[in-house]
C-alpha cells in the first residue's frame, strides 16, 4: 500500500521553486492534455524566448501572474510507483513569509532551493529556521541553476559547506544536497550526464525512498473534539489519536480532572474495533461516566503537564505588532482560552540566530516569549509531543490568526503566585452594599462630555444610596500612572492599570465610573477582558465639530496649530465602538436629559443585585 | 508501528475538519451538489459523527436544470439516511425565465452564485462545507481549507488567514462566513478509489449507458427533457456515454465510454488524457475565470 509524503518547496524569490515542481509534474506525466496545451500556449505568450515556462503551471492567481511572483502556497498532487505526494509550493518573498510558514506546518520534509550563482541568501536562512521551528527535521537542499554556473563542482562544494554550517544548530534527521537545474531538467527526475561528478540520486529518486522517522513508544494521547450523545444510552468521545495506541479494556485518564475509566468500546467510522492507532479518528466509550468535554485530553501513561504559564517560540504573522500585556485567544489542541504575553524574552536574529532584546514583535519576526493563560491548560513541549506543543494566537478584535508557536518549557516561573481565595467574596461584599458592582466605561472624544456625565451620573447614583467611585483621565495621569508617557506601550499599560483598579473596586462591591478618551477598540476590548461581565461601555457620541467648538481646555486649537502631537480626532484616530452597551448623544440636550437616558438603559443592571 | 495508507490519511483529515466545524461553528451546513464529491462528503460526515446523524442540515441549490436522475438520487439519499435536506431555488430567476441557453454566464451567476448567497443568508449559516478539491483548478490550488468570506460573501485571495498545522481558527464577525473544504487534498483518482473502497452510492449518470444525446459546440449533451430545443441540423441519437462531472444538463458534456463498472471508471480516470474541467462548459473561458467567480462568491 502506498503511503503519503507531504513536502514543501521553499527558498528565496526567483530561485526557481515553481519551475522545479512544474518540471517534475511535466516529466512524471501528471498533466492532462488540456493543461499541457494551456501551458504551451501560455508560454508562447509570456515566457522568455518561447521555451516552456514550467512555473506557469503553479502560479494560479491572476495577480501572481501579473507580478511574476508567488504570493500564496499552491498545493500539487502527484503519484509515482513508490508514493503519493502532496507538494506545498511556498512563496519566496519576505513579505509572504507567513504563507511560507503555512506550507512548513503542513509538510514532513522541506526541499529548499538555492540559486547556485547566488548561494545561501538571508531568505534561505529564514526558511530553514521556520521549517525547523515548525518541526521539520528532514531537509533536501536543491542547488538550482547549475547550468548558469557551468556545472562547476567547486561552486557546489562551497555551497555545500555553507549549508552544513547553517543547519548545525537545528535538529536534523536527514540532510541531502543535490545539484539541479529546474529549467533544463538536470537531476530532477533522473540523473544528468551534464553533472558527472555527482553520483547521488536525482531529487525524485531521493524523495521516493527517504524515510521520515516517526516518534516511537509514545503514550496514547487524544484531545477530545466533541462529545457524541445521540441518545441517553450512548456517550462517546470523538477525536483523532495523536500518538500511541488504545485497546478495548485499557485504562485511560482524562486531563485535567485526572479521573480514570476503562475503554469499553472503540468505534472507527461505522466499525467496532479492538484497537486503534495514531492518525485514526475514533469514538471512545468508557465503562463509567467521568467529567470529559471538548478541550480535555485522554491519555494513558504519564500524560502531559497542566500549566497556567509557559514559554514558547512565536512567529508573529500579523500587521499589528505584538506588545506584551494584550490579551489574545490561544488555541492548543482542541482547547481555546484567553492568554496574555507577559514578556518577550528575546527576539531571534534570522541571520545569525543570536538573541536580541525587544519590547515589540513585528510581522515575520521570531521571539521567545512567556505566556500566561486564563484557565489552566494541558500542554507539552513541542519536542516531547508535537500536537500538545503547537499553538496559535488569535486577535480578540480582528480575529486574525496573528501568531503561531511551539512550547519550549511548560512553566514560565510565574507559578509561585497563587490566586488566594478569601471567604469574604465580591458577592458577599456587594450583597452587604445592596448593589451589583459595575464599571461604567465612558469613551468619546476630548470635550465630548465624559467627565461631566460621569460626575452627574455619580451624583444621581449617590442620591440613590449607591456606593460609587469615579476614575478620571487627568487625575489618574497625575497619580497612579504618572510614570507613563503617550507611547503605544505606555497607552496599553495605562488602560491595563485603570482596568485592574476598576476590577479591584468592583471586587470591593463598588460601582465605578471611568472617563477616558480610550480611542482604540483594542484597548477597550482589553479592559472588557480584564473587568469581565461588570463592564458596560458607554459611547458619548458627540461629533468632532461640536467638541472642537466647545474646546473647554483649549486643546483643539493647540492641536490645530500643531502644538500637540497625536491629538485624538485631529492627528490621531478615534475608533468609535460598533456595539457599545449604551450610546448617549449630547448635542442639543441638557446634562440632565443625557443622564436620564443613561439611567433608563442602566435600569436592568441596577435592579438585579447579580 | 502501523501507519495509515494514503486514503485513510485523507479520510482522517476530512473527519477531523468536520468535527472541528461541528464543535466550534455556530450554524454549519453541508452543501450537497449530488455529484461524486458530495457523495464522498456525505459518507465522511456520516462516519465522522456516527452513531449520531451529522449534526447539521444539507443544502442543495437547485437551478431547475439538473438531470432528473440527480434529483431522484438526492431525494433517495435524504430518505435513506434521514438527512435534513434543504432545497433552495432562486425563484426570481425562475420567474424571469433565466435559462442556460439564452443567458450564458449570467445564468450561472443568477441561478448558482446568487442562489447560494440568498440561501446562506436566508438560513443564517455561518459555515458551509463544500466539496472543492485543490487539484481541480489553479486558483483552488491556492485556497485554504477554511476559506473566509466577507459580509458580501466575497473571497480575498491576497489576504488569506494563515492555517497552521490543524489549528483551525473559526472566529468570524457577524455577517461573515466560512467555506470549508474538507476534500481539499483529495485528487479525482482518490475520490474514485475511496468510492470503491467504501462502497459509496453514486448517481447512475457516472456509469456508461445508452442515452439520448446531441452534439453541440463540440460537447455531447444529453437530452434530459423537452426544454432542450434542437437547432437546425441537430438530431437526437442514442450513444453510450457517461459523465465525469455533473451539473446542469445543458452545460454538462458527456463522454463516450464503455465504463459501466467502478473498476472500468477508475481505469479510465487514471488513464485520462483531459482534465475533468473540460467537461464543464462554463470553464472554457480566459485564464482566471474561476478566481473571478470565487471573488464574487461562487463556491
Amino acid at each position: 500500500m502506498k503511503d503519503l509524503l507531504k513536502f514543501l518547496t521553499c527558498g528565496s524569490v526567483d530561485d526557481g521553486k515553481s519551475t522545479l515542481i512544474g518540471h517534475m509534474l511535466y516529466d512524471t506525466k501528471q498533466l492532462y492534455a488540456d493543461q499541457k496545451q494551456a501551458l504551451e500556449l501560455d508560454s508562447k505568450v509570456g515566457s522568455r524566448d518561447g521555451q516552456i515556462d514550467y512555473s506557469l503551471l503553479l502560479d494560479g492567481l491572476m495577480s501572481e501572474r501579473e507580478q511574476g511572483i508567488t504570493i500564496d502556497v499552491a498545493y500539487r498532487y502527484f503519484k509515482t510507483n513508490e508514493r503519493s505526494y502532496i507538494v506545498a509550493d511556498a512563496p519566496g518573498h519576505e513579505e509572504y513569509t507567513r504563507n511560507m510558514a503555512v506550507a512548513a506546518s503542513f509538510a514532513q520534509l522541506a526541499v529548499i532551493l538555492i540559486d547556485a550563482s547566488k548561494g545561501v541568501q538571508i531568505q534561505t536562512k529564514r526558511h530553514t529556521r521556520i521549517c525547523s521551528l515548525m518541526g521539520i527535521k528532514d531537509f533536501v537542499f536543491a542547488v538550482n541553476k547549475m547550468d548558469m554556473v557551468r556545472y562547476d563542482h567547486k561552486r557546489f562544494r562551497e555551497i555545500t559547506n555553507t549549508i552544513q554550517q547553517m543547519t548545525k544548530p537545528f535538529p536534523v534527521d536527514s540532510l541531502m544536497i543535490i545539484p539541479v537545474s529546474a529549467t533544463v531538467g538536470d537531476n530532477i527526475t533522473r540523473n544528468s550526464a551534464r553533472i558527472s561528478w555527482y553520483h547521488g540520486p536525482s531529487l525524485l529518486e531521493y524523495l521516493d525512498q527517504v524515510e521520515i522517522a516517526k516518534p516511537i513508544d509514545q503514550d496514547f494521547t487524544m484531545p477530545v473534539q466533541r462529545v457524541c450523545r445521540p441518545n441517553v444510552n450512548f456517550r462517546g468521545y470523538q477525536g483523532q489519536i495523536e500518538s500511541g495506541t488504545v485497546r478495548v479494556g485499557d485504562e485511560i485518564r482524562s486531563l485535567p480532572s485526572g479521573e480514570t475509566a476503562l475503554v469499553s468500546d472503540i468505534l472507527c467510522g461505522f466499525d467496532h474495533v479492538k484497537e486503534a492507532i495514531p492518525g485514526q479518528p475514533v469514538t471512545l466509550q468508557l465503562n463509567r461516566e467521568i467529567d470529559i468535554s471538548r478541550g480535555c485530553v485522554l491519555v494513558k501513561g504519564k500524560g502531559h503537564p497542566i500549566s497556567k504559564d509557559f514559554t514558547c517560540t512565536l512567529l508573529w504573522m500579523d500587521e499589528t505588532p505584538m506588545i506584551p500585556g494584550i490579551n489574545y485567544i490561544l488555541k492548543l489542541g482542541t482547547r481555546m482560552t484567553n492568554a496574555t504575553v507577559m514578556e518577550i524574552q528575546h527576539k531571534i536574529d534570522i541571520h545569525t540566530g543570536s538573541h536580541i532584546p525587544a519590547d515589540k514583535l513585528y510581522k515575520n519576526e521570531i521571539a521567545e516569549c512567556s505566556l500566561v493563560v486564563a484557565d489552566k491548560i494541558i500542554l507539552d513541549t513541542f519536542e516531547a509531543d508535537r500536537t500538545m506543543g503547537e499553538l496559535i494566537l488569535i486577535d480578540q478584535v480582528t480575529h486574525h490568526t496573528c501568531a503561531c508557536g511551539v512550547v519550549k518549557a511548560t512553566t514560565a516561573g510565574y507559578g509561585d503566585l497563587f490566586w488566594q481565595n478569601f471567604d469574604i467574596t465580591r458577592e458577599t461584599r456587594s450583597m452587604n452594599l445592596g448593589q451589583r458592582p459595575l464599571t461604567i466605561w465612558f469613551t468619546g472624544l476630548s470635550g465630548s462630555g465624559k467627565s461631566t456625565l460621569a460626575n452627574a451620573l455619580e451624583k444621581r447614583l449617590y442620591s440613590m444610596n449607591k456606593h460609587t467611585m469615579v476614575l478620571d483621565g487627568d487625575n489618574i495621569r497625575l497619580g497612579l500612572n504618572r510614570d507613563l508617557g503617550f507611547s503605544e506601550g505606555d497607552r496599553i499599560e495605562n488602560i491595563r492599570r485603570i482596568a485592574q483598579v476598576a476590577k479591584l473596586m468592583n471586587d470591593a462591591g463598588l460601582i465605578v465610573l471611568t472617563a477616558f478618551i480610550s480611542p482604540y477598540r483594542r484597548d477597550r476590548e482589553n479592559a472588557r477582558q480584564i473587568i469581565g461581565d461588570s463592564f458596560i461601555e458607554v459611547f458619548v457620541d458627540t461629533p468632532l465639530e461640536e467638541c472642537e467648538s466647545r474646546d473647554t481646555k483649549n486643546l483643539y486649537s493647540k492641536a490645530r496649530r500643531g502644538e500637540i502631537k497625536d491629538f485624538t480626532g485631529i492627528s490621531s484616530p478615534y475608533e468609535a465602538p460598533d456595539a457599545a452597551d449604551i450610546v448617549v448623544k449630547t448635542v442639543g440636550r441638557s446634562v440632565e436629559d443625557s443622564v436620564n437616558d443613561i439611567m433608563e438603559k442602566l435600569k436592568p443592571y441596577l435592579e438585579h443585585p447579580f | 508501528m502501523n501507519t495509515l495508507d494514503h486514503l485513510s490519511t485523507l479520510e482522517a483529515e476530512a473527519i477531523y475538519i468536520m468535527r472541528e466545524v461541528a464543535a466550534e461553528c455556530e450554524k454549519p451546513v453541508m452543501l450537497y451538489s449530488i455529484g461524486k464529491d458530495s457523495s464522498v462528503m456525505l459518507h465522511l460526515a456520516r462516519k465522522a459523527f456516527y452513531p449520531e446523524n451529522p449534526p447539521f442540515p444539507f443544502l442543495h441549490i437547485d437551478t431547475t436544470w439538473k438531470f432528473h436522475e440527480m434529483i431522484e438520487f438526492r431525494d433517495a439519499m435524504a430518505l435513506k439516511y434521514g438527512l435534513d435536506m434543504l432545497v433552495y431555488t432562486n425563484e426570481e430567476g425562475v420567474r424571469e425565465g433565466i435559462n442556460p441557453f439564452d443567458h450564458g454566464a449570467a445564468y450561472t451567476d443568477i441561478m448558482k452564485t446568487q442562489a447560494l448567497k440568498q440561501a446562506l443568508k436566508k438560513y443564517g449559516f455561518t459555515a458551509a462545507f463544500g466539496g472543492g478539491r485543490r487539484d481541480e483548478e489553479k486558483s483552488r490550488a491556492k485556497e485554504r481549507i477554511f476559506s473566509f468570506r466577507n459580509t458580501e460573501q466575497a473571497w480575498d485571495p491576497k489576504n488569506q488567514r494563515p492555517e497552521m498545522w490543524k489549528l483551525y481558527n473559526t472566529r468570524i464577525h457577524k455577517g461573515e462566513s466560512i467555506r470549508v473544504f474538507p476534500l481539499s487534498n483529495w485528487t479525482e483518482a482518490d475520490i474514485w478509489q475511496y468510492i470503491q473502497r467504501e462502497n459509496i452510492d453514486i448517481v447512475s449518470l457516472y456509469f456508461a449507458k445508452e442515452r439520448p444525446c446531441i452534439e453541440r459546440d463540440g460537447n455531447i449533451i444529453m437530452v434530459d427533457d423537452d426544454r432542450l430545443k434542437l437547432r437546425p441540423g441537430e438530431k437526437i441519437e442514442y450513444r453510450k456515454i457517461r459523465f465525469r462531472t455533473l451539473g446542469c444538463y445543458p452545460l454538462t458534456g458527456g463522454m463516450e465510454s464503455d465504463a459501466d463498472t467502478l473498476d472500468k471508471i477508475i481505469a479510465e480516470t487514471l488513464g485520462a488524457v483531459y482534465s475533468e474541467r473540460t467537461s464543464r462548459v462554463i470553464d472554457h473561458e480566459a485564464a482566471g475565470s474561476m478566481e473571478r467567480r470565487k471573488r464574487e462568491g461562487y463556491f
